[in-house]
Formats: structure tokens, C-alpha cells, sequence
């Protein structure tokens, strides 16, 4: 049944519904809802997680860690600075192949200090072996969390999972979702499946020992082989989940209107659903646009997008941060992608929307309208006073 | 236009100039906070501190955190920061061993020293920093819309805590007292005067003082508590704040519904770390 909700409602209501044993969150603007919603479903006995109100994120994450390694199913939420600070524990996490889900509502980094949108945050997190989704619109937040699960939590891959939604333009702003009966959440997530956990007693396991020059490498190399793991697992969890709901969720990527433009557009998050409204409109004056928007940013699909893109004479990668000192991180892995590639098409990176600064159609049009005479490999900045 | 009646003018609206404005960055006002806050008398308190001392402006700096009471180093027309949250007591710690002559003041909420700041304030006070921290409690975490934080008191009502809080809280005048601040007060914003006064005081001695301002926030911490307006809080303090200086740290609990203590609980001198890393460096010297 189509409810209306806002975005942070949409994800603690996949919480809700996948239940995790152990939730650990401290409050951030504007993430704290999230928690707030949650802290209220824990009080009234609708879900049998344990919440911990910790005293910072980087003691959330730790208790993140601690209790899946003693083998619960876990999940956290936070936003840029709370993500900055609990980083560290991110990469132990990931170093420990634990698949603790965590929604990250992207807000710019200090300083100087800014609460609104843009996607510092997850671009910190790039590295740090998390797998990353952003979604378009609360309905994505909500199916991707869900969808998170079973990905993280694949054998093969057992990795922790951001789920990324634009602080604000998602976070607070209500729309139609769509949810999933609890039911069939609960039989899609299914039973959590801890794998050496602390509360074995039976066998006991060590967690997070030192690996010194003769292990670390190996270990490693075979958590780069969980991220190689996650495309196939990405792609039949994504088929079950849109059989079940009904959704067109198809592919690392939403292609829209991509398979004969000669000009495109590539982007990541809320932005996608300003710039799906330009391609509507200059379709109808018979110019040939297009958009890629990336569901899957960690691990990078090159090949598929490669595939998407080829035919494309121009293309503009919009990042809503700057890697300083060199271009845009999304405007980087595109293009790397095409690295040996004869046919490719001519790239401009465009950053936009820092903290918070408004993208609209017009910005949008302007993209689309410069495309043809810009620079190749050139830097530009979108809604930039200068 | 003749004929037609003169339409009364509207009397002018002159806004009350603040007496202490010549502290404040008025182009930064209004303030963001709340009708019935008491960040404004805790911070107008710490301007009439200021202003009391007479000390020149250029040796003060403020230093603030994340949270509503971080917003008071963007008022002051001082030298400021506002730090990451919890952060404000390293900064203020470098702050003072690079410049030993700053007046160095910590202005932060109880959430942003207390919870993710936790762990420098009580190194800051056992190592006897010379700079004064002023801890505005409101009992929650206002600015995020009123969390669970670690002052909340038992049984009292947050968003994350929504049929009542069941971890213990921290008695920050024990708290401070204990991990070594050589001056602790409690006052409310109820009494802004002594709490000029405790201002005074802990900006003028020696080493890492800390006054707590208990202070009301109707907006998150009063309304889900049931504990009305501003005005309400106030009237509350008047009726449960129990003066007694010199009492046991360890007595100065708050429990809501029963009578709480304030005042001045410690006032003494030690001596603080810049003079006993200098003391150090002289017997060093003397060796050689």
C-alpha cells in the first residue's frame, strides 16, 4: 500500500521490518530521526533490538563491531561528521568482514561547519572497504536497505553496506512509498546467519588479531575478493527484490533514456530525479540526452558501465564533491573505465550542489547546453558564484 | 489628499539594544535559539563577567563546540572557534600552550564535553589547564531534537528514551571535582547574578575551572518532560535549587521532582600544567 512518508521514515521502516538485533546510533543532523523513529518501536516492543545510545558515533560503530562479531544481525545510521569520526572503525569493520548495514544521510564536511547535502561523506568513505548504494528517492532508500541484507550478508561478500540518501532533499522531505508487507521483508531478509561468532562458546574464534607482514597482504587481497563477489550477488538479490515488489530495479545503474543519446548526463542520488525532468523536456525538442544514474558506487561496475556509455559522444560527470587536487572521485572511475577503450565518448566533470547550494533544471539544461563545446577532461563548476 | 482622514502611523519598533552589545557580532543576530532558552542569560552572564574583569579583549578567546551552546562562539565578538563535537578542549588545550597569556574559555553544552567530548575534559581537569569551562545542561541533546544524553536524569523522557531514561547520569560538579578542576560551581539561569559571580570567579583563578549552568530548553528537554515554559523552569529552580556551598560533590545529584544542590562546591589552587612543565624544564636545566 502507497503510504506517504519522508525519507528517514522510509528507512527505519526497513528496519522495522528486518528487525536487527543490535542498533547502536548517536544523534547527527540529519540523521537523528532515524534513531528517533527507531528508539520509539524499541520502546513500544514493536521490534526486539537491543538500541544503544552511545556517547559518539565512533563508539557506535564500535558497538557495531562488537556485537556482530559476537554474532548479531546489526545496523547504525549517521551522517558527514559522524561518519568522519567513526571511519576508523569502518575500515575494522570491513577488515573484519562484518556486514553491519548503515545509513549514511550524506550532509558536506566541516569546515567550515554546514549541516546540508552533498556527498563529502560517503566520498571519505570511498576507500575503506564498505560496499556503497544511493538511492534516488525514499522509496530506493527503503528498497536498498532491504536489499542490503542479503547483499552484505552473502557468505561470499560479508562486507558492511551504505546506504546513501541525500541529507534533507531525501531525509526530510515526504513522499510516496511504497513499502513491503512485513512479511515478506522478514522472508526476503530471512534468518541472520552469523559466521564464527563471539557467543559460540562451543568454538571459540579470536577476532582482530595482528596480521604483521606475513598475513596482512593475504587478508587483504581476500577482502578485495569479497568486493569482486559483490556484482553477482548485487544482480540476484536485485532480481528477487524487484520480482517481489514489483520495481524495476534492473542493474548497477538506471540507464534512463540512454540507448540512442548522444549527449548524457552521469550522477549519483536525488540530483538524478532534476535531471531525469531535463532529458523528459529536451526529448521533446527532439535532442538526443540521456542520464546514467549509479545505484552501485562500491564496488565500481566498469564493464556494464562502459557498456551504457560507449555509444555516447558526450558525457558529463556530475560529482557533488571534489576530490582537492584532482577531479571528481565518480568523474575519475568513469573515465578510468574507458581507459582502454578505442570508442569512448568526451568527458567534462562538473562539481555541483556543495553543501547544500541548490541544483535545478536550469542548471541542469545549462550542462546539456555546454556539453558539446566544452573542454575535453575539463573541471566545472555548476551554480558556483565566481 | 485633502478630504481624506490621516491614517494613524504605527509607533516605531526600536528593539532593546542588548547592554552588553558591544561583546556581541550583532550582524550574527538574531540568535538561533529558543523563546525560554537559558543559553542567552548564560552567555549575557559571561558578557557581564567580561566586561566586570576589564580585561583587554584581545587576550580572550572562546572556544565552542557542536550543539546549541556551540553557537556562542559565533556571537561573541572575540576571538572564537567552533570546534568538531567534542572537540573544543583539545583546541582550547593547544590554544593555551601555544599562547599561555590567552584567557582561554571553553563555552560548550553538556552533550559536547560530556558524551563524545568526554574523554578531554577529564584529561583537560587532571592535568590542571589553566582555562574555564562553562557547561550550559539542559539535559538532552536540544540541537539534534532532544536525545538521550549523558546528563539526562533517570526516568526522565528524550526521544530515544521516550517512556523514560534508565542510564544513570553524570553529577558533572563530582565529575569535575574529582577528575581535578580546582574551581566547581553549579548555578542556574535563575541566578544570573551569582552566576556572574562564579563567572567572575572561575575566570580570574588559576588552573582548569568549571561552571555548570543548569539551564532550561522548553522546546525539547521541558516539553517532553511536562515541565512547561522557560518561566516554568525558572520557578522550578526556585523552588528546588538548594544553595549550599562548600557540599560534597558527590551530593550534588539531580533527581527531577526532588530539591538539587547549587553553589560553589571547590576553590582551591594547585599548580597547573604550563607551571609544572616549566618547573620540570628548570630542574632539567639545573641538572646540566
Amino acid at each position: 500500500m502507497k503510504k506517504t512518508m519522508t525519507g528517514h521514515k522510509a528507512v527505519a521502516e526497513a528496519m522495522r521490518q528486518i528487525e536487527p538485533d543490535v542498533v547502536a546510533v548517536y544523534p547527527i543532523t540529519p540523521q537523528s530521526e532515524i534513531a528517533e523513529y527507531y528508539a520509539q518501536y524499541v520502546a513500544d516492543g514493536i521490534v526486539h533490538t537491543e538500541l544503544v545510545p552511545v556517547e559518539s558515533e565512533h563508539s557506535a560503530m564500535s558497538a557495531c563491531v562488537g556485537a556482530a562479531a559476537a554474532g548479531a544481525r546489526v545496523m547504525t545510521a549517521t551522517a558527514s561528521q559522524g561518519l568522519a569520526l567513526l571511519i576508523e572503525v569502518l575500515y575494522i569493520a570491513a577488515g573484519l568482514r562484518l556486514p553491519i548495514v548503515m545509513a549514511l544521510v550524506n550532509r558536506a564536511l566541516s569546515a567550515p561547519i554546514n549541516i546540508h547535502c552533498d556527498h563529502a561523506d560517503a566520498y571519505l568513505a570511498r576507500d575503506a572497504g564498505a560496499i556503497q548504494i544511493f538511492a534516488e528517492s525514499a522509496q530506493e532508500a527503503y528498497d536498498y536497505m532491504i536489499m542490503a541484507q542479503r547483499i552484505a550478508e552473502n557468505e561470499r561478500v560479508r562486507l558492511p553496506l551504505i546506504v546513501n540518501l541525500d541529507g534533507f532533499t531525501l531525509s526530510h522531505s515526504v513522499q510516496v512509498v511504497e513499502p513491503l508487507p512485513d512479511e515478506e521483508v522478514k522472508q526476503f531478509v530471512g534468518e541472520f546467519k552469523p559466521v564464527y561468532p563471539l557467543l559460540d562458546v562451543e568454538n571459540p574464534a579470536t577476532w582482530g588479531p595482528f596480521a604483521m607482514p606475513d598475513y596482512y597482504f593475504e587478508l587483504k587481497r581476500a577482502q578485495q575478493a569479497g568486493m569482486e563477489t559483490v556484482p553477482e550477488v548485487f544482480l540476484k538479490v536485485q532480481e528477487e527484490y524487484a520480482k517481489l515488489s514489483g520495481r524495476p530495479y534492473k542493474g548497477f545503474f538506471e540507464g534512463y533514456k540512454l540507448e540512442d543519446a548522444e549527449r548524457a548526463i552521469v550522477i549519483m542520488g536525488s540530483t538524478a530525479g532534476t535531471a531525469k525532468v531535463v532529458v523528459d523536456e529536451l526529448r521533446k525538442k527532439g535532442e538526443k540526452v540521456g542520464l546514467l544514474k549509479v545505484w552501485l558506487w562500491r564496488p565500481f561496475p566498469k564493464e556494464e558501465i562502459v557498456k551504457a556509455l560507449s555509444h555516447v559522444a558526450k558525457v558529463a560527470v556530475l560529482d557533488r564533491a571534489l576530490s582537492f587536487g584532482n577531479m571528481g572521485a565518480l568523474y575519475l572511475d568513469v573515465t578510468s573505465a574507458f581507459v582502454h577503450r578505442e570508442e569512448r565518448p568526451t568527458f567534462v566533470n562538473y562539481i555541483y550542489g556543495l553543501g547544500g547550494r541548490d541544483t535545478t533544471t536550469e542548471h541542469i539544461e545549462q550542462v546539456f547546453a555546454e556539453l558539446d563545446a566544452a573542454r575535453p577532461g575539463e573541471l566545472r563548476y555548476l551554480g558556483l558564484r565566481e | 489628499m485633502p478630504g481624506k482622514p490621516k491614517e494613524k502611523a504605527a509607533p516605531e519598533f526600536v528593539p532593546a539594544r542588548h547592554p552588553m552589545e558591544k561583546y556581541l557580532r550583532t550582524e550574527r543576530l538574531p540568535h538561533i535559539w529558543c523563546a525560554g532558552c537559558g543559553l542567552g542569560t548564560a552567555l549575557s552572564c559571561f558578557l557581564f563577567a567580561l566586561d566586570e574583569l576589564g580585561w583587554d579583549l584581545d587576550s580572550v578567546a572562546v572556544v565552542s563546540g557542536i550543539g546549541c551552546a556551540g553557537r556562542v562562539a559565533g556571537y561573541v565578538r572575540l576571538d572564537s572557534y567552533h570546534t568538531t563535537h567534542g572537540r573544543a578542549l583539545p583546541f582550547a588545550t593547544g590554544l593555551k600552550l601555544a599562547k599561555p597569556d590567552l584567557h582561554v574559555v571553553v563555552f560548550s553544552g553538556d552533550g559536547d564535553l560530556f558524551a563524545i567530548g568526554g574523554n578531554h575534559f577529564i584529561h583537560a581537569a587532571r592535568r590542571n589547564i589553566d582555562m574555564t569551562v562553562i557547561c550550559v545542561n539542559n539535559f538532552n541533546y536540544g540541537m539534534t531534537g532532544g536525545q538521550l544524553g549523558p546528563t539526562t536524569p533517570l526516568e526522565a523522557r528524550c526521544t530515544t528514551a521516550p517512556y523514560g531514561n534508565f542510564e544513570p547520569p553524570f553529577n558533572l560538579v563530582y565529575l569535575a571535582a574529582s577528575a581535578g578542576a580546582t574551581y566547581v560551581a553549579r548555578w542556574t539561569t535563575l541566578h544570573a547574578r551569582r552566576l556572574q559571580h562564579a563567572m567572575v570567579e572561575a575566570l580570574s583563578r588559576k588552573g582548569f575551572t568549571f561552571v555548570e549552568v543548569i539551564s532550561p530548553c522548553p522546546t525539547n528537554y521541558g516539553r517532553r518532560n511536562r515541565l512547561g515554559e522557560g518561566l516554568d523552569e525558572m520557578r522550578y529552580y526556585a523552588e528546588h535549587a538548594v544553595i549550599r556551598h562548600g557540599a560534597d560533590p558527590k551530593e550534588a545529584d539531580i533527581v527531577p521532582g526532588k530539591d538539587f544542590l547549587i553553589g560553589k562546591f571547590v576553590d582551591m589552587e594547585k599548580l597547573t600544567y604550563l607551571e609544572m612543565y616549566r618547573a620540570k624544564v628548570a630542574q632539567l636545566k639545573g641538572k646540566r
